[in-house]
């Protein structure tokens, strides 16, 4: 069976000092091809100074319809923040 | 899921539309919200790829070596718009193989302009002042649209756009400033590409069909006859700098509405060439599938070298 050239997903540091962010994806052979490509169609105007590629199939990604069980309990837990705790208006550098 | 349930879910995704949500791949959405962005989407794209083949044609004869690292530079950007855009439309659970078919058997329509000849250096020019000029006006907006891929997509065409614009018209000056010869060169250009670049910017108001849905998809936010008028109103103060005619004996700027009004557009014409009967929409087509399948074996020879290396890998690790 042909075999077409798998999708690769290229994230981008673009200073150091910042995290890679997502930058779109791109179709290679391999590896080293997927950088080489990424380099050419996300980086020509000095957008970057290191590139990740990883295969899209190795992405597991949640799902937007489970997002009330993932996220949920994260909502009622109010005493989590700095704000939930009373504090009198003379207390300084808290 | 019952015709209720999928109602109610339309109006829900209706409602986040509205409040200048995004959507994102795995959200749900309509089904023909997902077509219509697979179609204008690809359509995007394919014009992007479609788009290099006019001006590839030049890089060879640029008149100067400035030139040509600019053109070679416009056309790479183009290359990797469409690659940007295809990307983007993968998303929505579309293959790169489905769209390419689509593209070489004439299922999938590309901006109507490029089936237009390059004749004449000047018409580098001419594509890069009034063609790229009306796709900024057609994309700008498109950087708020309400699919989140696309509108990153956009974000980086736009900025990457602006020096082809640029480009163009710092031809145009050139051969306006030049000999007799040049400045006529310049002036036909203008003559052969001012009509097409109005047609770009799609029929009329009232023979367009998607516009009411697409405003509200934000995948408009200016109607077709609203963007030419601004085309027009912006363009012609740059023709009268660089004293070149605008070739419509009808245009002349009408103080009430604060715009120019300007002749009859040839929509035979525009939809002549949309049906496939332009000047090259036929050599076009042949060029590029002629390149998809001369490098077929290029692309195969990436993939068992690919599976050699793999396999090696595999070998050592045993």
């Amino acid at each position: 069976m042909k075999k077409n050239w798998p999708l690769w997903e290229v994230f981008v540091r673009s200073k150091n000092g910042l995290e890679h962010r997502h930058f779109g994806s791109i179709h290679a052979a391999d590896a080293e091809m997927a950088l080489e490509n990424a380099r050419d169609v996300y980086t020509r105007r000095n957008e970057g100074v290191s590139i990740w590629v990883v295969e899209s199939k190795n992405i597991t990604a949640s799902n937007p319809e489970n997002n009330g069980e993932l996220f949920e309990p994260a909502q009622d837990k109010v005493y989590r923040h700095p704000t939930f705790y009373t504090l009198p208006d003379e207390v300084k550098h808290m | 899921m019952s015709e209720k349930e999928v109602k109610n879910l339309e109006e829900l995704f209706e409602q986040r539309i509205a409040r200048d949500e995004k959507i994102e791949p795995k959200d749900w959405m309509p089904e023909k919200y997902r077509k219509t962005h697979i179609r204008q989407i690809s359509q995007h794209a394919h014009s992007e790829i479609v788009g290099m083949l006019p001006e590839g044609n030049w890089i060879t004869r640029a008149p100067s070596m400035r030139r040509k690292v600019a053109l070679l530079a416009k056309v790479q950007d183009e290359a990797g718009h469409g690659l940007y855009l295809y990307s983007a439309c993968e998303t929505l659970g579309v293959s790169r193989e489905e769209l390419y078919e689509q593209l070489h058997t004439g299922k999938a329509k590309y901006s109507s302009i490029f089936n237009y000849p390059t004749i004449t250096w000047a018409d580098m020019g001419a594509i890069g002042w009034l063609v790229d000029g009306a796709a900024i006006i057609n994309q700008v907006p498109l950087c708020s649209t309400s699919y989140g891929p696309y509108a990153r997509a956009m974000i980086r065409v736009c900025k990457e756009e602006s020096f082809h614009q640029r480009q163009g018209y710092e031809i145009m000056i050139t051969l306006a400033n030049g000999t007799p010869e040049q400045k006529e060169m310049a002036q036909d250009a203008l003559n052969r590409w001012w009509w097409p670049s109005l047609m770009m910017l799609g029929p009329t108001d009232a023979e367009s069909v998607h516009t009411a849905q697409s405003m509200k998809w934000k995948l408009k936010r200016k109607t077709n006859d609203e963007l030419r008028q601004q085309f027009i109103d912006q363009t012609v103060p740059q023709a009268e700098l660089i004293g070149l005619t605008i070739p419509d004996p009808d245009l002349k700027w009408n103080e009430e509405k604060g715009g120019h009004d300007f002749g009859e557009i040839d929509w035979d014409e525009f939809w002549q060439v949309v049906k496939g009967h332009g000047p090259c929409n036929k050599e076009r087509m042949d060029a590029r599938v002629d390149a998809w399948e001369k490098g077929e074996w290029v692309r195969d020879a990436a993939m068992a070298y690919a599976k050699k290396q793999e396999d090696k890998k595999l070998k050592k690790a045993i």
